[in-house]
């Protein structure tokens, strides 16, 4: 127990003295995943709603493939965004192995399936006549994708919550293509993997708390958003 | 034919054929809609009503056919068409945003400036009884508010045609009552060309000045209200507009231009139309057209079809009660309740029935076609 409490108070030294290393650690993880975030719901909000709009031969599959998604390990694909951007991979070219874009670019690929997937659910959600009504209000077809975005706003912010909450506390794509470099690539799970594994638990406790607090704060804004906009 | 050439034709299809999922829903080979006309499409629930709907709207693709707006066939997608129209359909579908800001939609996505949709939105509001409203949520609306501003979005726009699919349907009958004669009187004021559908006969019969019943993906009759109510085309028609009363029989006898045809159990009706003898026909005979008396001396009638009769059945209808008979074939009436007082009709009780040859609509019977 006493490493729990000595864990707790270490964080909150930590916190309160504005430790530079965690601090740094705190806001490139932020950074990190508030960006993978960020271009998820670019390619997932699109993504989903052109496949909730739209009917082709294979949808049904396209869909399955999706849903199965948004559970996809980050170990898997941080193994396959290594082999991607290995020296020798095919786009090694890139020289990003092991630098912060790395961990973007693997944390945008968790992210994405679980955007579109919820996109997706929300759009086929509305009513089936609210397409044909805003057409028959003389929209465009781009007004009317737009329109139907704005109306399932509430369910989308959800999408922005799992997609973020998926990333920042994700850890096995992180480490295979960052490196936990210190100063450089090292974020909040990468490092707290590293610090219990050298036996230092108050600093690993100390980063699991901001973590777990840095999870909360975002959802409790994104939270207080939706809640205000539900009427009743 | 004389249809066909009126100038002021707003709307019309040609050769229309709309296919879903494989199966043909939707055959019409033409109809035209006038400047001014509100039609009314009826029919039961899945006939294709709202699928003519629709593809009037330019909302739903034809497999085969034209529509035309003004003459021109609908060019772009329908996206110019759909700017000249609005639609509101059975469930109000706003948007989760203030009653004000659905109001505007439609302008808004016109391009409209914030000083017109300003001057506009308000007037249409308080068209539609609902500017108390404007910064409510439209989640927090009862159903007559919503469709309120579901009719408000619609004719704001000021739409050359506006579509109706079953507007009133979801709503309790005494809600229905008052917003149907706002929408009325609304029509009547701006004479916009309406197109409204509805499974219920009294709606349409109030709204419309013209009628199209459809029946399975087909039109089975159209025009003038009193004509398809009167002279129904078929005994599907006959039996959707309220003409209870469908009578089997042959022509036997004519003359003078009044038929006399023979039904069931060497009964006889006699009825005005030009039908020659021998031919098989359906005598219509509409429940209100009926009259009842206690005795054949006493009806004072000059009516031509006299049947003595037992009451099998009363039922109460509203304003009126229905009255099966039995002369020897089914006959259904409508008494007013001081009739019915007056007469001290029972169930069971022998009375006179008694109906005009000219209350009598013959139609030349036609194989029925299953499809």
């Amino acid at each position: 127990m006493d490493l729990i409490f000595e864990g707790i108070q270490k964080a909150f030294h930590l916190l309160i003295t504005l430790d530079r290393e965690v601090l740094g650690i705190t806001l490139l993880s932020l950074q990190i995943s508030g960006t993978a975030t960020l271009m998820s719901l670019f390619i997932g909000i699109t993504t989903g709603t052109v496949v909730a709009l739209t009917r082709f031969p294979g949808r049904q599959f396209v869909v399955s493939l999706i849903n199965t998604g948004m559970g996809l390990p980050p170990v898997v694909v941080g193994l396959f965004v290594t082999i991607f951007l290995w020296r020798n991979g095919p786009l090694g070219f890139l020289e990003i192995l092991y630098t912060p874009t790395a961990i973007i670019l693997a944390q945008a690929v968790i992210a994405t399936p679980i955007v579109t997937g919820i996109t997706l659910a929300s759009i086929q959600h509305l009513p089936a006549n609210l397409r044909l009504q805003i057409l028959a209000l003389g929209a465009t077809r781009v007004q009317m994708v737009w329109i139907l975005v704005k109306e399932a706003r509430l369910p989308l912010l959800a999408a922005v919550m799992a997609g973020f909450g998926g990333v920042i506390s994700e850890v096995g794509a992180s480490i295979m293509v960052g490196g936990n470099i210190k100063g450089y690539s090292r974020v909040l799970t990468t490092a707290t993997v590293m610090e219990t594994g050298r036996g230092n638990f108050d600093i690993a406790i100390a980063l699991s708390v901001i973590l777990m607090l840095v999870a909360f704060l975002v959802n409790a804004v994104l939270t207080q958003i939706q809640q205000r906009e539900r009427p009743r | 034919m004389m249809v066909e050439t009126r100038s002021d034709i707003l709307l019309k299809i040609e050769d229309l054929q709309v296919r879903r999922g494989g199966t043909t829903v939707l055959e019409i080979p033409s109809l035209a809609v006038f400047q001014g006309q509100v039609l009314s499409l009826i029919g039961p629930n899945g006939a294709g009503k709202s699928t003519l709907m629709l593809t009037l709207a330019g909302l739903l693709k034809p497999a085969r056919g034209n529509l035309l707006f003004r003459g021109d066939p609908i060019a772009d997608g329908g996206f110019t068409y759909r700017r000249h129209i609005a639609m509101v359909f059975q469930d109000p579908l706003l948007f989760d945003t203030t009653v004000f800001e659905n109001v505007a939609s439609g302008l808004k996505i016109r391009g409209m400036g914030r000083q017109e949709i300003g001057r506009r939105v308000p007037e249409y509001l308080e068209r539609f009884g609902i500017g108390h409203l404007a910064k409510r949520s439209a989640r927090k609306l009862s159903g007559g508010e919503a469709q309120r501003t579901s009719l408000a979005r619609a004719f704001v726009t000021e739409p050359e045609i506006v579509f109706l699919d079953e507007p009133f349907s979801s709503l309790d009958p005494p809600t229905r009552e008052v917003l149907m004669g706002d929408l009325e009187r609304i029509l009547r004021q701006t004479h916009t060309t309406a197109i409204a559908s509805t499974h219920d006969q009294a709606e349409a019969l109030r709204l419309a000045d013209w009628l199209a019943v459809v029946n399975r993906g087909r039109i089975a009759q159209i025009g003038p209200v009193a004509e398809v109510m009167n002279r129904p085309a078929d005994e599907f028609v006959a039996g959707f507009v309220g003409v209870e009363t469908v009578l089997p029989g042959r022509v036997v006898r004519t003359s003078g231009g009044v038929i006399t045809a023979s039904i069931a159990e060497d009964r006889e009706i006699e009825a005005v139309g030009q039908v020659e003898v021998g031919t098989e026909v359906l005598c219509c005979i509409r429940p209100e057209s009926v009259t009842l008396s206690i005795s054949p001396a006493l009806s004072g009638t000059s009516a031509r079809n006299v049947f003595s009769a037992a009451i099998r059945q009363m039922t109460p209808l509203g304003l009126f009660h229905r009255v099966r008979l039995d002369c020897g074939f089914d006959l259904v009436a409508y008494v007013t309740g001081q009739s019915l007082t007056e007469l001290d009709l029972r169930e069971g009780m022998p009375v006179v029935a008694s109906f005009k040859a000219t209350a009598v609509h013959v139609i030349p019977r036609r194989e029925m076609t299953l499809t």
